[in-house]
């Protein structure tokens, strides 16, 4: 079953007086349950699509659905609303709220979504203790560091259940032995409680963890790899 | 939570907060403490016209207002006595006087006053004169010689009690009468005009010397307070016979008084909003600030689910915190100023001369106006969070990739 379609999706930026294409008719199915990886060069469209699949951007033409839902018609309040209920988020940086304790960060989806405040705190608490941070609840962004600040947002963004985790870079900004240890959580979490993760990244890491790497260049799929177990 | 969260984002820049804060406490203050400054102003002026033997309602010849001669006068003040004893609520209290404009000279000096004559137990129950303001004797009323007049008055014909005054006035035969009266008590008054103006005889005095018999210029009258002092003057009109007595209450009386302390209030609100409008500057531009500062955040918030609206009323959220706080610290201190002054007010008699101009106290003590409080803080609370709404607007407006990559 798939739970991200795209179909024929294009995307062009104004760069001052230049117009750059940065998705040229792209088609992509996702599975559910799956670990990809868009790969390719800096500039080369997979951020971009990250961002359309994920409703943060929107494409000039084609058609996105996510776990059943085509954007199509979406206003910004209902793509919000997919988001907060279907959708998890890792990006590379300022991922977390810094007035929040990682505790606080990992509830406020929850907040969003209207769970009350006891479910909330023993789900938050669950979820930072399978992600290694038990004891650092109570700890603000500032306090932890950055593999830390990462493990709190992959929390944050698998703690409510959703259909798929989108992960902007997540190892951008993280030592290899940091990296390695939070994609191996993050692959944990994808066979136990079959989350689906997509990432977007250049980390040859992140490749070759990934189940399925989707190589993507100048707003096309340049190639797309289903690795065998 | 949402709450908890605008908190701490308030204070992620404390000297930012402070200073707003501090704008908000001093615009509070200013329209509180101030705004009853004014408000003890304005008492005191009502207070004064009240007790300058105005009452609070005044019963009059017909005529008398516009030509107050003795020819003016009530003859029947029995029956004038008889109906307020029926009219007027428990408590009231009300006296008779006859009231002249006369010349009082001694060996050097002559000046045009208001000669009153008066019954002095029972003046002192409703006007400023009474035994508490005399220095010397106040007077009794079988006193025909004495007179008590005010201490500018006294300072400007360089006398002093125990030397003759002599009073000339038209009596009812159209001549000039005069007697002669000895300075028995000097009297002080909010206003120095007042000293200047009135000099006060026993009522019997006054008949002697103008040749009057059962005869009185005016009835004032002051009621209880919680009584509605336009009701009443109303009541007594429907029972005197409207060709022969006028009934005023003392808006009517003292009307530019009245006039002023109409405008008075749109003043009031008016400076409330133009305060505002000083301190709203500063609200928008710190919340515009903070608002570009945390943009990369309303992204990562958008990015997790928050609609919009959500992110309009967290901004809002914060705006309100700093609001509460600052009017909280802005309505303690001024209520704390306010109590400070409370017992002894702030003292302008080195402005006397002009405040006399326009009848204000020499003394104003603060005098808090629920409303006032009220609309303050309403200005602030209402208004502050009218102005929040653009910043929010715009932290709300921006979509999550444009606000992800604000540097």
């Amino acid at each position: 079953m798939n739970i991200v379609e795209c179909t024929e999706i294009n995307k062009t930026y104004q760069q001052g007086k230049v117009e750059v294409q940065a998705l040229r008719g792209i088609s992509l199915n996702i599975k559910k349950g799956g670990f990809i990886a868009l790969a390719g060069p800096s500039g080369s469209g997979k951020t971009t699509l990250l961002n359309i699949i994920g409703g943060l951007d929107h494409a000039d033409s084609g058609t996105v659905n996510v776990d059943g839902q085509s954007f199509d018609k979406m206003n910004q309040s209902q793509l919000a609303n997919l988001r907060l209920h279907s959708i998890g988020f890792v990006f590379q940086s300022y991922n977390l709220i810094p007035v929040l304790s990682a505790a606080e960060n990992v509830e406020f989806v929850m907040l969003l979504q209207g769970i009350p405040a006891a479910e909330r705190q023993g789900r938050a608490r669950t979820i930072l203790d399978d992600v290694g941070l038990k004891d650092k609840y109570d700890r603000r962004p500032a306090e932890l560091s950055g593999g830390q600040q990462q493990r709190v947002a992959v929390a944050r963004a698998i703690v409510s259940n959703p259909s798929i985790v989108l992960a902007d870079e997540p190892t951008a900004n993280l030592d290899s032995k940091t990296g390695q240890g939070l994609l191996e959580m993050m692959k944990k979490m994808n066979v136990e409680k079959k989350v689906t993760f997509v990432f977007s990244t250049h980390d040859q890491m992140v490749m070759d963890y990934a189940r399925r790497l989707v190589l993507i260049h100048d707003g096309l799929i340049d190639n797309d790899l289903v690795k065998k177990n | 939570m949402h709450i908890h969260l605008a908190w701490r984002n308030i204070w992620r820049n404390p000297r930012r907060t402070t200073v707003i804060l501090t704008a908000v406490v001093i615009g509070i203050w200013s329209m509180v403490f101030l705004g009853a400054l004014m408000r003890g102003m304005m008492t005191g002026m009502i207070d004064n016209g009240i007790s300058t033997l105005t009452g609070d309602i005044q019963v009059h010849h017909k005529g008398y207002r516009n030509d107050p001669v003795i020819e003016n006068s009530m003859t029947n003040p029995s029956m004038l006595k008889k109906i307020l004893n029926d009219t007027l609520p428990n408590g009231s209290q009300w006296t008779a006087r006859i009231r002249v404009n006369a010349v009082a000279n001694n060996a050097r000096h002559y000046s045009g006053v208001t000669m009153v004559g008066i019954n002095p137990a029972q003046e002192a129950k409703i006007s400023f004169i009474g035994p508490e303001r005399i220095q010397g004797k106040y007077l009794d009323s079988m006193d025909h010689h004495g007179i008590v007049i005010g201490r500018e008055l006294l300072e400007k014909f360089e006398t002093r009690i125990g030397k003759k005054l002599v009073l000339m006035s038209q009596d009812t035969n159209q001549e000039i009468a005069s007697r002669a009266f000895k300075i028995i008590g000097i009297f002080t008054a909010e206003m120095k005009a007042t000293e200047k103006q009135f000099v006060f005889v026993t009522m019997s005095a006054a008949e002697k010397m103008l040749k009057l018999k059962n005869t009185i210029s005016e009835i004032s009258i002051i009621i209880p307070e919680n009584h509605n002092n336009s009701k009443i003057a109303s009541d007594i009109r429907e029972v005197l016979p409207p060709k022969d007595y006028e009934v005023h209450t003392w808006q009517e009386l003292l009307h530019i008084l009245t006039a002023y302390l109409e405008m008075f209030d749109q003043f009031m609100y008016i400076w409330f909003v133009v305060v505002f409008i000083a301190m709203g500057f500063g609200i928008v531009n710190t919340t515009l600030m903070a608002v570009y500062e945390r943009m990369r955040e309303f992204g990562l918030l958008k990015a997790l689910g928050m609609k919009p609206w959500w992110i309009v009323r967290s901004v809002i959220y914060e705006s309100f915190l700093l609001l509460i706080m600052g009017m909280a610290i802005g309505n303690l201190l001024a209520f704390a100023c306010i109590h400070a002054l409370s017992k002894n007010g702030i003292d302008l008699s080195y402005l006397a001369e002009g405040a006399d101009y326009f009848g204000i106290s020499r003394i104003i003590f603060p005098d808090i106006f629920f409303q006032d409080v009220l609309v303050a803080n309403l200005v602030v609370i209402v208004l502050g969070i009218i102005v929040s709404i653009y910043p929010a607007v715009r932290a709300a407006r921006f979509t999550p990739v444009e606000a992800l990559a604000h540097i």
